[in-house]
């Protein structure tokens, strides 16, 4: 076997990883914590892919120091969403069927309006360090999945240090396992839930952000990213982080694998096998709650 | 002496290291009336979920009626006599209250009817006997989403009642209602008696389980720590002891 | 009324309407109608699993496509006829919808609506790689001659099908619901516990959901490449049949056949009508909005508001 074949392809596979934690963390966040099924999340990161490459257009900055600028107009617009989610369905307790649906209509209204905007064609920005390869001996580092993964996990680390360390972070754990608990601490357990997604939705536009610069963006690889981000959370288990990492780790080198060996038509294919194994025997996934 | 229709042995259920049912041996005979009580979370409910199947016992047996079922499907156990209301009603929000009882009566009861099988044309007529038997037949074309509390529990036993049971388990049907409202619920318990049906009463107010119970079951975190006749439990020190502390 | 007669009103009525309309002498109407009543079926079909059963499928396409491409796949290998291709079609659908059921259905609601969501990616994926089938390029599918049965064309033999299979589609549907079996799925959408508690055998009934589901909306593609003569993934896949299914039968109303037929026509033909006067795509972003307004404000759609108006009436 080719050894700098296979080692380029677990590399990939690892920077790719990096990158899909990020993608991950917020469902990790609305479905593992908040028990909101916010399929619409995929829609975020291509938003965010979008809004990236038109304030690149314009100041010519580079995507992602523009995204971590970009995440509060996310964090607002994902506490609008709770809010309209909250009121129109939790509080009535109609989510599971009608809140799937109204999730499904804004992914889908994000994609129709992105299309109308800028058409299918595929963009992708180019930085100054796109071209760089770094290399170490047989194994080459593309610098444009180097730096968003490295990127990714800090903001994945940062936010699992924030859940765990801080008193709202601890509060967002707490609103999933006893709610009661919480008023009684005098803690409104909608607005920690409404930040929480507000949180989950900022990791979206930031993600984007890292999006355009590893691969090129059309509107609607959003579904693409559907299968992929729950995958990677059903694996590790709903509500871990750390398992959101394992399960991005274990989907990134094997859509790596799969794309060197099989081509990268597939990849999306690996996704959805691994959702379906894992759903069909472990349901919990490997460490979840 | 009437044969013995339900016995749980040995039956274990734990979530971690946290033992919800310790070794709990239960016995319930053809036609008897048994209390089950206990401070809370000591595993009522818990046992009733294992005896129904919505969770699965991890040590243990659970025969009914001469079957092992301790590896069959909720709605197989229910289908062979088992029935149960929920502590908190669970009405089919959608469906009339008439609608309601359809369902145990085509599903549950049909099964084993033998000849006596409810078919669908049929079905209506026997849910409003039912409906007359629980004082509910004037409210048999309302929604069942919009009913009041005590209306409620009379439906979430009516529909138990509806499944036609050899033995039915009934979960607190009683919290929060008035004395009156208690003692309806207690003389349609009693009228199951008269079809020959087994009833396991799990409740908190004392005077309901004393004056409907042959037998009284206690369980304590996990364990069952007392089973005899009302008058030896209630004196029973370790059945005190669970309930009032050291 | 029993089934069987509103099998056998169901059947006259779509007859008679199906014969009066052969005499429209616009060609257009013909294609239009075509795609309304393709929208008819899917919308039925999904609400069989998501109206009377409460589980969603956002995989509707990947069904259609099994459909679509059944045909072509039966078209270049044996030339088969237009009716083998339903039949297998609707049978390849069908078991495919068992089968993610099977693995899916065990679980929560939303962990079926999530693999439903992938399928569909994933048998684009498939349908591109497989050059048997046209791949990315897309497969010919052509009519030779002239149209059975003595049609005036093609075009208005296969409209014909497609009323008649729409008309099957309503009448499976009001089976399924005003049975035994409808009230046990009514009851699995209402309280799955509680439907368990009563002796349904929720695994089983969910499994013939989904199979009836699925398989009707591989019934829907099954003509699609005699109509169209090209099939592609990009239009078989099209948002279009995605959102579609869900929003017809959601602002339509859920709990009946009748609200499904109405959100097709009504919507169907809006859409038919923006396509013509405006732009394609913001029809789509049309559709996305009234769902989304729907869903939110409406949630018993327009089959709600009669029955609120009626209430309103009997006071």
């Amino acid at each position: 076997m080719d050894s700098a074949l296979f080692l380029n392809a677990v590399v990939a596979g690892l920077l790719l990883a990096g990158f899909y934690a990020a993608v991950a963390v917020g469902i990790s966040i609305s479905f593992g914590m908040l028990d909101v099924v916010n399929i619409a999340h995929p829609g975020f990161i291509i938003l965010g892919s979008y809004v990236a490459l038109m304030v690149h257009q314009w100041l010519g900055v580079d995507p992602i120091a523009i995204s971590v600028v970009l995440s509060p107009l996310f964090f607002v617009l994902g506490m609008a969403l709770y809010r309209v989610f909250y009121l129109a369905f939790e509080r009535r307790g109609q989510e599971s069927l009608r809140g799937l649906a109204f999730f499904f209509g804004i992914l889908f209204i994000t994609e129709v309006v992105l299309i109308l905007i800028y058409g299918v064609d595929y963009q992708l920005v180019k930085t100054a360090y796109s071209e760089t390869v770094w290399r170490l001996g047989e194994v080459g580092f593309p610098l444009r999945l180097l730096v968003p993964c490295v990127v990714s996990v800090v903001m994945v680390l940062g936010v699992q240090l924030f859940l765990n360390r801080t008193f709202f972070g601890r509060a967002v754990l707490a609103v999933s396992q006893d709610q009661l608990a919480l008023r009684i601490m005098g803690v409104n357990p909608v607005k920690v839930k409404e930040l929480a997604f507000a949180l989950s939705i900022a990791t979206a536009g930031v993600a984007g952000a890292f999006l355009i610069v590893i691969q090129p963006v059309q509107p609607s690889i959003g579904r693409e990213f559907i299968g992929l981000a729950f995958a990677i959370c059903v694996l590790g288990g709903l509500g871990s982080l750390y398992g959101t990492l394992v399960g991005a780790v274990i989907l990134g080198v094997a859509e790596s694998f799969t794309a060197t060996y099989f081509g990268p038509s597939w990849a999306p294919a690996v996704s959805f096998g691994l959702l379906l194994l894992t759903l069909a025997f472990r349901p919990a996934g490997l460490f979840g709650r | 002496m009437a044969g013995v229709l339900l016995q749980a042995s040995g039956v274990t259920k734990h979530f971690g290291g946290f033992y919800a049912l310790d070794k709990v041996d239960l016995e319930v005979r053809e036609g008897e009336r048994l209390g089950l009580i206990g401070p809370n979370g000591s595993g009522k409910t818990t046992l009733v979920n294992c005896i129904t199947g919505t969770l699965r016992h991890d040590e243990g047996t659970v025969r009914f009626n001469g079957h092992d079922i301790s590896r069959l499907a909720t709605h197989g156990r229910i289908r062979l006599g088992l029935a149960r209301s929920f502590q908190i009603p669970k009405p089919f929000a959608s469906m009339s209250v008439v609608d309601n009882l359809r369902v145990p009566l085509l599903y549950a009861a049909s099964a084993h009817a033998g000849a006596a099988k409810v078919s669908e044309a049929r079905s209506r007529e026997e849910a409003m006997v039912i409906l007359r038997e629980v004082g509910l037949e004037e409210k048999a074309e309302e929604r069942s989403g919009g009913l009041t509390q005590v209306d409620m529990r009379k439906l979430e036993l009516a529909r138990a009642m509806a499944s036609r049971p050899k033995l039915l388990i009934s979960d607190e049907a009683m919290a929060g209602l008035s004395s009156s409202e208690v003692d309806d619920i207690i003389t349609l318990l009693l009228k199951m008696k008269d079809r020959g049906v087994a009833v396991i009463m799990i409740e908190h107010i004392m005077r309901a389980v004393m004056r409907f119970s042959e037998r009284v079951a206690v369980l304590d975190a996990g364990k069952k720590i007392a089973d005899g006749s009302p008058q030896e439990v209630v004196a029973n020190p370790d059945v005190q002891r669970a309930y009032l502390g050291e | 009324m029993s089934n069987r007669r509103f099998a056998i009103t169901a059947f006259v009525v779509a007859i008679a309407l199906i014969g009066a309309s052969l005499a429209i002498e616009n060609a257009y109407f013909f294609t239009a109608a075509y795609g309304v009543l393709v929208f008819v079926i899917l919308a039925t079909a999904w609400n069989i699993l998501g109206g009377y059963t409460g589980y969603v499928n956002f995989g509707t396409p990947a069904f259609f496509a099994i459909g679509a491409y059944t045909t072509v796949f039966l078209y270049n290998a044996f030339q088969a006829p237009l009716i083998v291709d339903i039949v297998c079609g609707t049978a390849v659908a069908g078991l495919a919808g068992l089968a993610v059921g099977y693995l899916t259905l065990r679980l929560r609601g939303v962990f079926f609506a999530i693999a439903t969501l992938a399928l569909a990616v994933v048998m684009l994926t498939f349908v591109v790689n497989w050059e048997y089938v046209g791949g990315a390029r897309g497969a010919y599918v052509i009519t030779r001659g002239d149209a059975p049965f003595g049609f005036a064309s093609w075009k208005h033999y296969l409209y014909v099908v497609i009323a008649v299979l729409a008309t099957v589609a309503i009448v499976v549907a009001r089976l399924l619901e005003r049975s035994k079996i409808g009230r046990g799925l009514a009851a699995i959408r209402d309280d799955e516990l509680a439907a368990e508690c009563a002796g349904v055998p929720t695994l089983r009934l969910k499994l013939l959901s989904a199979a009836t589901s699925c398989g009707l909306m591989g019934m829907a593609g099954t003509t699609y490449p005699y109509f169209y003569a090209y099939t592609e993934p990009l239009s078989i896949f099209s948002l279009s049949y995605a959102v579609n299914s869900i929003a017809m039968p959601m602002i339509g109303g859920m709990t009946s056949w009748v609200g499904p037929l109405i959100g097709a026509l009504l919507l169907g033909t809006l859409q038919q009508l923006v396509q013509v006067t405006i732009a394609s795509d913001l029809n789509l972003l049309i559709t996305g909005l009234l769902l989304v307004l729907f869903v939110t404000l409406a949630p018993n759609g327009i089959l709600g508001w009669f029955d609120a108006w009626k209430r309103r009436r009997k006071r």
